[in-house]
C-alpha cells in the first residue's frame, strides 16, 4: 500500500534530503532563515497539490486561493476558539478547504478548458469579497483575522491559567515561529510529496491523465470522468487549505488578500515556471520564485549604486534608472520577463531546460529516456 | 424484419434521427445476432456514423431505441454503455496521444477491472502485473509489440487504428462497433487486420462494422445493411446484396466504376 516503484523510490529520498537540509545548502545563498524557509515548504505544498490537478488532468484552476484563504482562517479559527496546539489547526484547514473545493468543483468542472478556468476564477473572486465585507464577523474583513486576549481557547484554558499577552502557536511546546514551523512545513510537504507520487503511479493517476490527454475517448472506455475530476480537485484543493493552515500556524493571522486572484495566479506562474506535470517542476517553480521575490523586492536605489559603482557616473544614474524598475516594488516586470521567457524557449519549464542539458552534454543528444506532458494547455 | 432463433445482441429499433430539416435516419429497424459480424455499407451521408452514434450513446435519437442485450439503453451515457459491454473504434482514432502505447491499452483494461469510478490510490501501475500482461498480450495481437514504449501520438495513422482496437479488445465486449477499421491502411495492413477480426469472430465476439472497401465487407460480413439517405435499402447475406439491383444502383454501381 505504501510503496512505490524504485525510480519514484530515489526521487522521494532524494527530495527529503534535499528539503529537510534546506537550511544548510541554503545559507550561502542568503536565504537560510526561518521566514524564508517555512515560505518554501508551505509554497511547495501548495504547488504539488495545484500539480495533481493541473498537471494530471490538465483542468487548469484559476481559484485556488480560496482554499489557501480558507485554510488560513480554519487555522486561526482554531488558534482562538480550541487550542494553539499546530495539529487540530491543519486538520481544520485541510477538512474545510476539502469540503469548499467540493462545492465549487461540483459546480464549475460542469465544463471544460477556458471556461473551467474562468469560473473557477469567479468563484475565488466572489470568496474574497465575500470575505471582505458580507463575511466580517468571521473574517474580520479589511483588518484580518488576528488573536485576541479574549480568545475562547477551551482546550488550553481547561488545563493552564490564562496567561498575559497573546500566545504563541506550539507543537506540544515546540514554537511554531521559527525554525520549528519550517520542520513541521517541511515534513508535511515531504508527505505531501509522497502522495503525489502515489497518486501519479497509481491507475487513478493513469485515468487522470488519461483524462487530460483525449477525455473523449475516456468516456468511451467506460470511465465517468466527472468523479475522477472531482476528486482530483478535491485533493489538490486540500493541499491549498493545507498550506493555507500551515501560513497560519507560521504566523497566526489571516487576511482576506490571501484569497485575491494575484494569489492564484502566481501558483499557476510557479507551476509552469518549474515544469506541469512533472514531480520536482512545480517545487522549484516556487522556490526560485519565492527566493526571486525576496531577494528583488529588498533591492532599492541604494543597493544598485553600489552595484553599479564601477560604472561612469552619468552611464550609472541611466542604468540605476533603469535598472530600479525591476526591483522592489517593480519585481513583478522581473518575473513577467522571466515568464515570458520560459514559456516562449522552454515551454516545458525548467525541468525540460535541465532534461535538455543533460540530454545535451551526458547523452551525446539521444532520444530522452524519459517524456513527460509537455503541454501547458488546459483539457479541451 | 425477419426474426430468428438466434440470440439478438443489440436491437435499433424504429429509430429516428432529425437535425433540423435533416432526416438523418429514417425508421432503422436492424438486428445484429450473437457472433455474428453485421457490415453496414452506404455512401458518404448515408447515415451509418450516426447510426453508430445512436448505439453508443452520443446522440440521443428524435425517436425510437436501441435494446442491447435485453436492456434499452438510448438515453445513458457513453461509460454506462461501454460499461454494458459496447466498445468502440472511431472513424478517426481516438488514443491518448501523450501516453505510451502500453499505458493506452493499459486505462481501458482498469476501466473494465473497477468500473466507472473507483479510487484507486493505493495501487501502483508496477504492481498490476496482470493486466500488464494482458495488455501486452492484446499489443501483440495487433503486431505492436515492437512500439510497447512509444507515445501513441507519434505512431502512423494506421498504428494508431490498430492501437484503438487493441484497446476495445481487451475490454472483451460483447459488441463491438468498427467505424472503417481499415480506413489510410496499406494493402498489407489491411489484410493483417481483417485475419485479426476473423480471429476474434472465432472466439464468438459480435461486430458491426461500417466500411467502404468490399474487400473487408465481403470477406467478413455475415450479414450486410445497406443504407442510403438515412434508410436501409436493403438487408441480407453477402452475395444476395450484391446481387441486389437497387444496392447496385444507390452505391456498389458508383464505386465499382
Amino acid at each position: 500500500m505504501l510503496t512505490l516503484p524504485k525510480k519514484e523510490l530515489i526521487k522521494f529520498v532524494i527530495f527529503a534530503v534535499v528539503v529537510l537540509t534546506m537550511p544548510v545548502w541554503l545559507t550561502p545563498f542568503g536565504a537560510s532563515y526561518p521566514g524564508l524557509l517555512q515560505k518554501f515548504a508551505i509554497y511547495g505544498l501548495l504547488a504539488v497539490g495545484f500539480n495533481i490537478l493541473f498537471g494530471l488532468t490538465g483542468y487548469l484552476s484559476f481559484g485556488h486561493a480560496a482554499f489557501l484563504g480558507v485554510g488560513s482562517y480554519a487555522a486561526v479559527w482554531s488558534f482562538k476558539l480550541l487550542t494553539m496546539n499546530a495539529i487540530p489547526a491543519v486538520v481544520f484547514a485541510v477538512i474545510l478547504s476539502g469540503l469548499f473545493a467540493l462545492a465549487i468543483g461540483y459546480l464549475s468542472l460542469r465544463r471544460s478548458g477556458i471556461y473551467f478556468s474562468i469560473l473557477t476564477l469567479a468563484f475565488a473572486q466572489m470568496s474574497y469579497n465575500l470575505a471582505y465585507s458580507v463575511l466580517t464577523p468571521i473574517t474580520n474583513g479589511e483588518t484580518g483575522l488576528q488573536l485576541t486576549l479574549q480568545d475562547p481557547r477551551v482546550l488550553d484554558l481547561a488545563f493552564s491559567e490564562r496567561e498575559a499577552g497573546l500566545p504563541i502557536v506550539t507543537l506540544f511546546g515546540i514554537d511554531m515561529a521559527g525554525y520549528g514551523g519550517f520542520y513541521f512545513s517541511a515534513v508535511l510537504l515531504i508527505a505531501g510529496f509522497f502522495i503525489a507520487q502515489k497518486i501519479t503511479t497509481s491507475p487513478f493517476g493513469l485515468v487522470l491523465k488519461g483524462i487530460k490527454s483525449n477525455q473523449n475517448r475516456m468516456n468511451y472506455t467506460g470511465v465517468n470522468t466527472r468523479p475522477y475530476t472531482l476528486a482530483a480537485f478535491v485533493i489538490s484543493g486540500m493541499y491549498a487549505g493545507l498550506a493555507g493552515g500551515l501560513l497560519a500556524v507560521t504566523d497566526p493571522l489571516a487576511g482576506a488578500e490571501r484569497m485575491q486572484w494575484t494569489a492564484s495566479g502566481e501558483l499557476v506562474l510557479m507551476t509552469i515556471l518549474g515544469g506541469v506535470g512533472t514531480m520536482f517542476g512545480p517545487v522549484l517553480g516556487a522556490w526560485i520564485m519565492k527566493y526571486l521575490e525576496n531577494i528583488f523586492s529588498a533591492f532599492n536605489e541604494n543597493v544598485l549604486h553600489g552595484f553599479f559603482a564601477f560604472l561612469p557616473d552619468n552611464l550609472e544614474s541611466v542604468v540605476v534608472l533603469i535598472a530600479s524598475k525591476f526591483v522592489g516594488e517593480g519585481w513583478h516586470l522581473t518575473l513577467g520577463l522571466m515568464f515570458v521567457f520560459v514559456v516562449v524557449f522552454l515551454p516545458g519549464g525548467l525541468m525540460e531546460g535541465y532534461r535538455r542539458f543533460v540530454n545535451r552534454f551526458f547523452n551525446g543528444g539521444k532520444a530522452k529516456a524519459e517524456a513527460p506532458d509537455k503541454q501547458t494547455q488546459p483539457a479541451e | 424484419m425477419a426474426t430468428s432463433d438466434h440470440n439478438v445482441v443489440l436491437h435499433v429499433a424504429d429509430v429516428h434521427m432529425r437535425f433540423g430539416g435533416l432526416h438523418a435516419l429514417a425508421d432503422i429497424d436492424l438486428e445484429v445476432e450473437e457472433g455474428k459480424t453485421h457490415a453496414i455499407i452506404g455512401p458518404n451521408g448515408a447515415g451509418k456514423s450516426t447510426l453508430l452514434n445512436v448505439c453508443v450513446g452520443r446522440l440521443f435519437p428524435t425517436s425510437g431505441a436501441v435494446v442491447f442485450d435485453g436492456q434499452v439503453i438510448t438515453g445513458k451515457k457513453p461509460h454506462e454503455i461501454n460499461q454494458a459491454g459496447v466498445a468502440r473504434v472511431f472513424q478517426t482514432p481516438e488514443i491518448f496521444p501523450e501516453l505510451s502505447v502500453l499505458d493506452n491499452v493499459m486505462a481501458p483494461a482498469f476501466a473494465k477491472r473497477d468500473g466507472a469510478f473507483k479510487l484507486n490510490f493505493f495501487s501502483n501501475m508496477h504492481k498490476e502485473g496482470e493486466i500488464r500482461e494482458e495488455a501486452r498480450h492484446f499489443i501483440n495481437d495487433v503486431g505492436m509489440t515492437a512500439k510497447l514504449d512509444t507515445h501513441a501520438g507519434a505512431l502512423s495513422r494506421g498504428d494508431k487504428r490498430r492501437l484503438e482496437l487493441a484497446m476495445c479488445l481487451i475490454q472483451h465486449p460483447r459488441l463491438l462497433l468498427l467505424d472503417e477499421p481499415t480506413a489510410g491502411m496499406s494493402r498489407h495492413d489491411t489484410n493483417t487486420t481483417i485475419e485479426l477480426l476473423r480471429k476474434i469472430k472465432e472466439r464468438g465476439m459480435t461486430k458491426i462494422i461500417i466500411e467502404h472497401d468490399m474487400h473487408v465487407v465481403f470477406s467478413l460480413a455475415d450479414k450486410i445493411s445497406v443504407l442510403a439517405q438515412g434508410r436501409i435499402i436493403a438487408e441480407g447475406a453477402p452475395d444476395e446484396v450484391r446481387a441486389d439491383p437497387r444496392v447496385k444502383e444507390a452505391y456498389l454501381g458508383s464505386e465499382q466504376e
